[in-house]
């Protein structure tokens, strides 16, 4: 099988046009059944977390939340962003920079007992390195607190 | 006084930008004067430089009369740290991409004899405009010689995690590779702007594309394992965006890599070539606005300002687009290039070429797809490992069976191919994926990457196979130790995914945990103490057989900026490594997180071959010009 030149660019035109189309396909795919939502409390609260399905939940640590469970590497606190809590719970080595009243982001799913499982705790690393959604969170609930 | 040196220079330096570009322009008629353009460049180069070492002169000296030195440095560093602050933040990395941008453009100048001069000329002029950008950039939004006055005590340290002898060489690598791709955009252009697209710019434009790879390669390498000591995670790849920012560019030129072998050699793939090589740059541009940006959120991006954002994002667009639109007027008077049949060594190779732009484009969408999102609806989706890893492993998998035939297959045309000795690969591969079954509770996926790592081993040597050893010219050598490379990091990569074991626990001095084939006793802590650093020192013993470890991780204070950050302790041992972190005080016990990683040295081991493979080639190419008359001395002659 042998093709003239012009035809053979355009067989490889054709194939890369293919490729494309494919990898676009597989991309919407793949989003479409594995990318996760970033919600707030608020957005749960209001029932716009389905059970079992990963998000990310971000929001403030509620003062006097945390509570270390009995085996010492359980921590259950609540998240918050001024209108409504979440409870969480999460098992592992908390990060350096989570405390209360600082923002964090939970990675994780929401269980049946609407008590929110994160696998992973995202808390600001310091003044300069704080992630745009956080830094919007703390401005509204300024915002809110100063309306109060 | 340096500073205002280095300033000037960097001005000195963007005004002979200009020269170079106009000079370029002006061409034939301005007669000998054109020949000003090669000093020029290297001027440029010199005088960019120049700027780059003073500004590590002021980091050495903590001059803090400097903003810069005031925000990301204190004088109680460790001097390499000092050094390696000028480029931890974003003035002075931008200062290294400019600093790498005109010295490369400075040596293809010096080096480069094949080309034509007109060609050479345009090449020369699209590098400048390049450099022009950039200049502005720096001058006008992130000049890194602007002064604080009254000028404070001290500085106000770096980020601690940055304080690591990764940064010391992490950022500078991949810029190297990142800017060095920059040549091949330049030549790229300058080959439509002079309709000069065949096979003498791919011999020009291979060791660039060559060396940014290794260099891009070795950055991402390291930069993988600086993250998964240092982060404490117990990670080495976490699809976070700013990865994926080097790994773009990474895809895009081992695509270019192997196209640009078949323009080279045969003369095809001209204009899928040009725009690889227009692709792989505006891939590393994409990086730097992503990461500069402040759109992303995480260690590496140093500023929120969006004045820098929309500046990287206007130079983006100005050369992607410009060079897409010269491409789309001028692709018409491509030649055509030789023909080849599907089976055959071009064939294999535009697979690869397929298959990596899909990757790349899966890649692509998914990492933008969240900012895209949010600008139309506001919502806020994050994109991670899932998806990357559904998406993105099956390819790889279809990339290495590939490797089993492509390097075996002829030039042009391949009536018979070796179908027998592709038997003994597949062979490797059924018997292998049988073997995994040890493991009853393994997903398909490692299942898969193991018996196709375990072929693609195998598969390798196979192009060695009926040569004499001691002739086989080192490209080729090359080329088999980055196809091992692949088969290593594959196994190592699905046995990490597959077979680490965790234990996380809070233990009481004297007791003993097991982890794996391990048991880890827990000794105590122990205050100790760096030169700007506090720590609790864990003390643990690990013990397999007769084998028995001390592990030493640490849970450090810095008080400039006052930060906490975990010194993981790890033990390598022939079959993986031991992974240890200490966590938090919970009354009399200490959090301890535990990880035995089967193979896991198997990653970067292998992404160490892919490098030096590349290396080796690179040399190979080298040698080979160099004892090969060029156009210019046949010419002479």
């Amino acid at each position: 099988m042998s093709l003239a030149p012009k035809h053979q660019r355009l067989v490889l035109v054709s194939l890369a046009v293919v490729a494309l189309i494919g990898a676009a396909l597989l991309a919407m795919w793949g989003l479409a059944d594995k990318a996760a939502y970033f919600r707030t409390p608020q957005d749960v609260a209001a029932g716009r977390a389905e059970v079992g399905v990963p998000l990310r939940l971000g929001g403030m640590v509620k003062a006097g939340s945390i509570a270390r469970a009995g085996d010492g590497v359980t921590v259950n606190f609540t998240l918050t962003d001024g209108v409504a809590d979440v409870p969480v719970r999460f098992r592992g080595i908390v990060p350096d920079l989570f405390k209360e009243n600082s923002g964090a982001i939970a990675e994780g799913s929401l269980g049946a007992d609407k008590v929110f499982v994160a696998d992973n705790i995202l808390a600001k690393h310091d003044e300069r390195y704080m992630p745009p959604q956080m830094g919007n969170q703390a401005a509204e609930m300024k915002t809110r607190e100063t309306a109060k | 006084m340096i500073a205002e040196v280095g300033l000037a220079a960097l001005w000195l330096a963007a005004s002979l930008a200009l020269l170079q570009f106009a000079l370029s322009l002006l061409g034939q008629r301005i007669g000998e004067l054109r020949t000003m353009v090669v000093p020029v460049a290297v001027a440029q180069g010199l005088l960019t430089l120049l700027s780059f070492l003073l500004l590590i002169l002021l980091f050495v000296r903590t001059d803090t009369s400097v903003q810069l030195v005031v925000a990301n440095s204190h004088s109680a560093k460790p001097l390499i740290y000092r050094i390696a602050g000028t480029w931890g933040n974003h003035e002075g990395s931008m200062l290294l991409w400019v600093t790498v941008l005109t010295v490369a453009g400075a040596l293809l100048a010096i080096v480069e004899r094949r080309l034509p001069e007109r060609t050479m000329r345009a090449t020369l002029g699209a590098q400048a405009l390049l450099a022009l950008g950039f200049f502005g950039f720096l001058l006008i939004a992130s000049n890194p010689f602007t002064r604080l006055n009254p000028a404070p005590d001290n500085g106000q340290g770096l980020n601690p995690l940055l304080q690591d002898p990764g940064l010391a060489f992490h950022p500078p690598t991949l810029y190297l590779g990142y800017v060095g791709l920059s040549i091949a955009f330049s030549l790229a252009v300058g080959a439509l702007v002079t309709r000069e697209v065949g096979p003498a710019m791919a011999k020009a434009m291979r060791p660039w594309v060559l060396g940014a790879w290794v260099l891009l390669t070795i950055g991402i390498v390291a930069g993988s394992y600086w993250a998964y000591y240092e982060l404490g995670w117990g990670g080495w790849w976490f699809w976070d965006p700013v990865e994926n920012a080097s790994l773009m560019p990474w895809l895009a030129a081992t695509a270019l890599l192997h196209s640009i072998n078949v323009l080279a050699a045969r003369g095809s793939l001209r204009a899928w070539t040009i725009m690889l090589a227009v692709v792989a740059f505006s891939m590393s541009m994409i990086g730097t606005f992503l990461v500069r940006s402040g759109i992303l959120t995480s260690v590496h991006s140093f500023a929120v300002d969006p004045t820098r954002g929309s500046f990287i994002l206007g130079l983006l667009v100005f050369y992607t687009g410009g060079a897409l639109l010269l491409f789309a007027l001028r692709v018409s008077s491509v030649r055509e290039g030789a023909r080849f049949d599907p089976v055959s060594r071009e064939g294999a190779l535009v697979a690869n070429n397929l298959l990596l732009t899909v990757i790349l484009g899966t890649v692509f969408v998914g990492t933008l797809y969240p900012v895209l999102v949010e600008a139309v609806t506001g919502e806020k989706i994050s994109v991670g490992p899932p998806y990357f890893n559904a998406v993105t492993g099956p390819i790889v998998l279809l990339l290495a069976a590939l490797l089993f035939i492509g390097p075996l297959l002829r030039w042009r045309r391949d009536s018979r191919p070796n179908l027998r000795r592709v038997a003994l690969p597949a062979i490797v591969t059924v018997v292998a994926f049988a073997a995994t079954f040890v493991w009853p509770a393994m997903h398909l996926l490692p299942r898969l990457g193991l018996a196709f790592a375990a072929g693609l081993f195998v598969a390798s040597f196979l192009p060695l196979a009926g040569r004499n050893l001691r002739r086989t010219p080192l490209t080729i050598w090359g080329m088999v130790l980055s196809h091992l490379g692949i088969a290593i990091a594959m196994i190592g990569v699905a046995a990490d995914s597959s077979l680490t074991r965790e234990t996380l626990a809070a233990a009481r001095p004297g007791e003993t945990l097991s982890v794996g084939p391990w048991q880890v006793r827990f000794v105590g802590v122990d205050p100790v103490g760096g030169p700007n650093w506090t720590a609790i020192e864990g003390h643990l013993v690990a013990t397999r057989g007769e084998t028995s470890i001390r592990l030493d991780p640490q849970s450090r204070y810095f008080n400039s900026p006052p930060t906490e950050t975990n010194e993981s302790a790890i033990a390598t041992r022939l079959d993986g490594q031991l992974y240890t972190v200490l966590g938090h005080r919970d009354g009399d016990r200490w959090q301890l997180r535990l990880w035995w990683k089967p193979m896991v040295t198997l990653i970067w081991l292998g992404g160490g071959f892919i490098a030096f493979g590349g290396f080796l080639a690179l040399i190979g190419r080298i040698r080979r010009e160099k004892f090969r008359p060029t156009v210019f001395t046949e010419a002479r002659a």
